[in-house]
């Protein structure tokens, strides 16, 4: 089975709470510039260790995608849901197309099929016009 | 960060009965830390011992700097919650009120809010109480008194699903607002994992396991499927237990699955869970571990 984009429970917690973090800001329920959560409320929201919230949120700051502002607690940096967003574009092939093709392929189904179904599935998801824009 | 709790080489002997021997571990600093294992294991001896109540046979305890059995001084630092309270002749009130003399950073306004949380009567005499309305009068005292150590052992008996929930959280929110050296026995791992920085496990009166609690989180896997794919995968590693159903096996595997690993198991068609930490703690304490352990194959 392909990993979902959402919750990996093989990962630790810290890594658990940055990536949840981190989907928040690519889909912009955290804006650039933006207060982000702090440890202790992160802590109280998913009912886990403070120290261990802290530790998620230091994996978004190494990578530039939140900023500590003394005195303020922490912000979403500017730029940070483009390159989150770039990342997971990056990502979408192996992630997404290259699973679904392997079990296509043990399903003895042909190309065009999954094409199709992927067209279909547009249709349905995005409306028929929209999937069709070029 | 400052030592808060170090324990070299402790022994507590009864009789001939080694309750907890060549112990040592050191806790730095504000923290949530797990005292896991079986009964019997020698969880409530040690935490005896943290707080004073015990001498040991063999060793040195220090609490706080001091010797826990010592300065009255520092026994007013320390605070061990147990299933059998003090004050059984006491109104809850009037046990709050001894509790409160007990402990000088004591917080009389969390206390009412906890009270008042667990619905507990105050004209009530302690004695009269049922077994979970004693335990969370336990809970009161542990986190109301503000101890720089505060120790609970398995404070939860006969509290409900919700209490214990109630617990964890005022718990949680008191140690985020007031950060001290918290030790939690308990059984009941999977509810108060997320709570834990660290986890010691005590085996037979020895430290069987000293590790950081997110570390120990799926560092082991349970894989399942076909059964030659399962003997592939697990070829070469160290396995815990090995399950075959007609055609399906199942097998622990000791390890964290990298990515590689991950795409390997998808690849033969294999199922991979994390085992959560009770049951990494219950493999690395079972009696027969020393069998089940094996290395397959290679």
């Amino acid at each position: 089975m392909p990993e979902e984009p959402g919750l990996d429970d093989n990962a630790p917690l810290f890594a658990q709470v940055a990536q949840r973090l981190s989907e928040q800001v690519a889909e912009g329920q955290l804006a650039e510039g933006g207060r982000a959560p702090s440890a202790n409320e992160l802590a109280a929201f998913h009912r886990i260790n403070p120290a261990t919230a802290a530790k998620g949120l230091n994996v978004l700051i190494d990578e530039g995608l939140l900023e500590k502002r003394r005195g303020l607690g922490m912000f979403v940096a500017p730029g940070a849901r483009k390159r989150l967003l770039d990342a997971r574009r990056e990502q979408f092939a192996a992630r997404y197309v290259a699973p679904m093709v392997a079990e296509a392929g043990r399903l003895g189904m042909d190309l065009d099929e999954v094409v199709l179904l992927v067209r279909r599935s547009a249709d349905v998801a995005l409306g028929p016009r929209a999937s069709r824009k070029t | 960060m400052t030592q808060t709790i170090s324990c070299h080489g402790v022994a507590r002997r009864y009789g001939s009965h080694l309750a907890v021997d060549q112990v040592s571990f050191e806790v730095h600093g504000p923290s949530v830390t797990g005292l896991l294992g079986r009964n019997g294991a020698g969880k409530t001896t040690l935490l005896r011992l943290l707080a004073g109540q015990e001498l040991p046979s063999a060793g040195q305890v220090r609490v706080l700097g001091g010797d826990p059995a010592g300065a009255d001084a520092l026994a007013r630092q320390i605070v061990l919650v147990r299933e059998d309270q003090a004050f059984p002749d006491f109104k809850v009130g009037d046990a709050l009120r001894a509790a409160g003399w007990s402990y000088p950073r004591w917080d009389h306004k969390l206390a009412d809010a906890l009270v008042s949380d667990f619905d507990l009567p105050s004209s009530r005499q302690v004695k009269k109480l049922s077994r979970g309305m004693r335990s969370a009068l336990g809970i009161v005292i542990g986190l109301a008194a503000q101890a720089p150590v505060t120790l609970f052992d398995e404070p939860y008996a006969g509290l409900d699903a919700t209490a214990r929930r109630l617990f964890y959280d005022r718990l949680l929110a008191d140690y985020t607002e007031h950060p001290r050296t918290v030790v939690v026995s308990t059984h009941l791992i999977d509810e108060i994992a997320d709570l834990l920085e660290r986890v010691l496990v005590i085996d037979r009166g020895h430290i069987a396991l000293d590790a950081p609690a997110d570390g120990l989180r799926g560092s082991a896997t349970a894989v399942s499927g076909p059964a030659p794919a399962v003997a592939v995968f697990v070829s070469g590693r160290t396995t815990w237990e090995h399950r075959t159903v007609g055609p399906l096996a199942s097998a622990t595997v000791a390890d964290m699955l990298d990515a590689t690993d991950q795409a390997r198991a998808r690849q033969l068609h294999l199922s991979v869970a994390p085992l959560s930490l009770q049951e990494v703690l219950v493999h690395a304490t079972r009696p027969d571990r020393a069998h089940q352990a094996e290395r397959v194959g290679s």
